[in-house]
């Protein structure tokens, strides 16, 4: 008998690992220390990084792919998938990660785009990618090109949830609206989000995005994650929120049950107690246009 | 009848997909209280470290574990396998010590070797293949008595029965294909019969 043949990189094995992690929050972490913290405090999946956004807005200048050897040292503290980060763009940073062997791509506006124009053709990879989204035709946008996954763009590094929500909302109102649309009035709309109208129409008919949708960008604390969770994201990812924190070890526990948890208020204001100082948070208004990292990428 | 799912982390809500197809009732579990309104329960696809924290963390963990004991049927697919042995083999996870099975977690290695194919079922059922879905998935490596082996991929055991516990190392959930749903619900079907004539 011919031994059957096993397909790997497929879509059905890319959007299913992003499946797994829904309801879990992916956490950014610098070192296998932290990776191990995070880990033990139950995140689905950790995001390898040199530095947290809060620091690489602090720090300026231009920020790249972390150190392969950062990433592999945080692939083998965890056993849990280890996620990492590519510029807008860069194709080749894509390549050396998916070389690596790192479990998903984050191709972030958190990084100094590689380019402006056009980002990368995710389809041309066996890794899964997971991108940022400020609404349903950039989401849609960047599905088409090969994202299995989608996370809100938020503002990070700022412990501000206000830019995340703005854009659940604006990602969740607007699957509403295409839902609601007779099918006659879906091109027009397709053509005014600049988004692929075979997936618009895909959306009008399940009324959801096609792939796992997180919350990113400016959360802080448990409360900040039931509140996206109830805004109707698949899971959050926590970028500066824990390790730029008082406490991160319970910071983490808390923001994971949090998660799980997110519709039971009771249990919201137990494990809200006693966590210790959250990270200093930064107002959007001070923050300059040109440096704000939501609008890279388009 | 109505099946829960557990809804603490991971792909929950694909199970109810398949079960709503079915025409079952369906409800995601998450506390104690949960499981008396429930005649079955997935454990679902997710991070089997996650699941595993969060249910011992809201005693969940220790009422499934009475439940199963008693016979109560539970089916676990890839973590949920994992959280159904009795051993791990590198003891990152806390088992729920119930079916004689021994489990390597990530044994295929990471996402890059994540696979579909075309398992060989042992002939309990009209087809004989079934589409596997792989992620991260575990393996058993070795099962004890009363453990009855229901599908192979290569040499490796990827679906097993022990009473009314099932195993299954893929993800059914992700395909079109209910055969293992529909196993499973035989399986609740004939212990609510035999638990109404006992």
């Amino acid at each position: 008998m011919a031994e059957t043949v096993a397909e790997k990189g497929t879509w059905t094995v890319k959007k299913g690992l992003a499946e797994m992690l829904k309801g879990g929050v992916i956490m950014d972490v610098t070192t296998p220390e932290q990776a191990k913290i995070a880990e033990e405090a139950g995140a689905c999946a950790v995001m390898a990084l040199e530095r947290v956004p809060a620091d690489i807005r602090a720090a300026g200048g231009v920020a790249r792919m972390a150190d392969p050897s950062i990433i592999l040292r945080i692939m083998d503290a965890v056993t849990i998938p280890v996620m990492a980060k590519a510029r807008i763009g860069h194709f080749v940073e894509a390549q050396i990660l998916e070389a690596l062997g790192v479990d998903y791509i984050d191709e972030s506006e958190v990084l100094t785009p590689a380019d402006e124009q056009h980002h990368i053709d995710k389809h041309a990879f066996k890794v899964p990618f997971v991108c940022g989204a400020r609404n349903l035709g950039e989401a849609l946008r960047r599905i088409a090109e090969g994202a299995a996954m989608i996370r809100t763009k938020g503002e990070p590094g700022t412990g501000n949830v206000v830019e995340a929500v703005r854009h659940m909302r604006m990602v969740m109102g607007e699957i509403r609206r295409v839902q609601n649309m007779p099918k006659e009035e879906l091109m027009s709309v397709a053509k005014e989000m600049g988004a692929p109208y075979e997936l618009l129409l895909e959306v009008a008919n399940t009324g959801r995005l096609p792939v796992v949708n997180f919350a990113a960008g400016g959360i802080a604390t448990p409360a900040d994650a039931a509140l996206m969770m109830q805004l109707g994201c698949d899971g959050i990812f926590v970028g500066s929120g824990i390790f730029k924190s008082k406490d991160p070890k319970a910071r983490a526990k808390a923001i994971v049950a949090a998660t799980t948890h997110y519709n039971d208020p009771k249990i919201l204001a137990e494990i809200s107690k006693d966590l210790g100082e959250a990270m200093p948070g930064l107002e959007i208004a001070t923050i300059s246009p040109e440096q704000r990292m939501q609008d890279r990428g388009w | 009848m109505k099946i829960g799912v557990l809804g603490l982390q991971g792909a929950y809500r694909e199970h109810m997909q398949c079960l709503g197809k079915l025409g079952i009732d369906t409800m995601d579990v998450r506390y104690n209280q949960d499981l008396k309104h429930i005649n079955g329960l997935i454990i679902p696809g997710g991070e089997s470290t996650v699941i595993s924290k969060l249910a011992q963390k809201n005693l969940l963990f220790d009422a499934i574990r009475q439940k199963g004991l008693l016979n109560f049927p539970i089916w676990g697919t890839c973590a949920g396998l994992i959280l159904l042995a009795s051993e791990i083999e590198d003891n990152s996870v806390e088992p729920l010590k119930l079916m004689k099975i021994k489990v390597r977690r990530n044994a295929f290695g990471r996402q890059k070797h994540s696979f579909v194919t075309k398992i060989k079922l042992s002939g309990f059922a009209a087809q004989e293949e079934f589409p596997g879905v792989f992620i991260r998935a575990p393996q058993i490596i070795s099962i004890g008595d009363g453990v009855e082996v229901l599908a192979r991929y290569q040499k490796n055991i990827v679906a097993c029965k022990q009473g009314n516990l099932l195993a299954t190392s893929f993800h059914p959930e992700l395909t079109s294909d209910l055969l293992f749903h529909q196993i499973f619900l035989n399986i609740v079907q004939r212990s609510m019969v035999t638990s109404l004539a006992g």
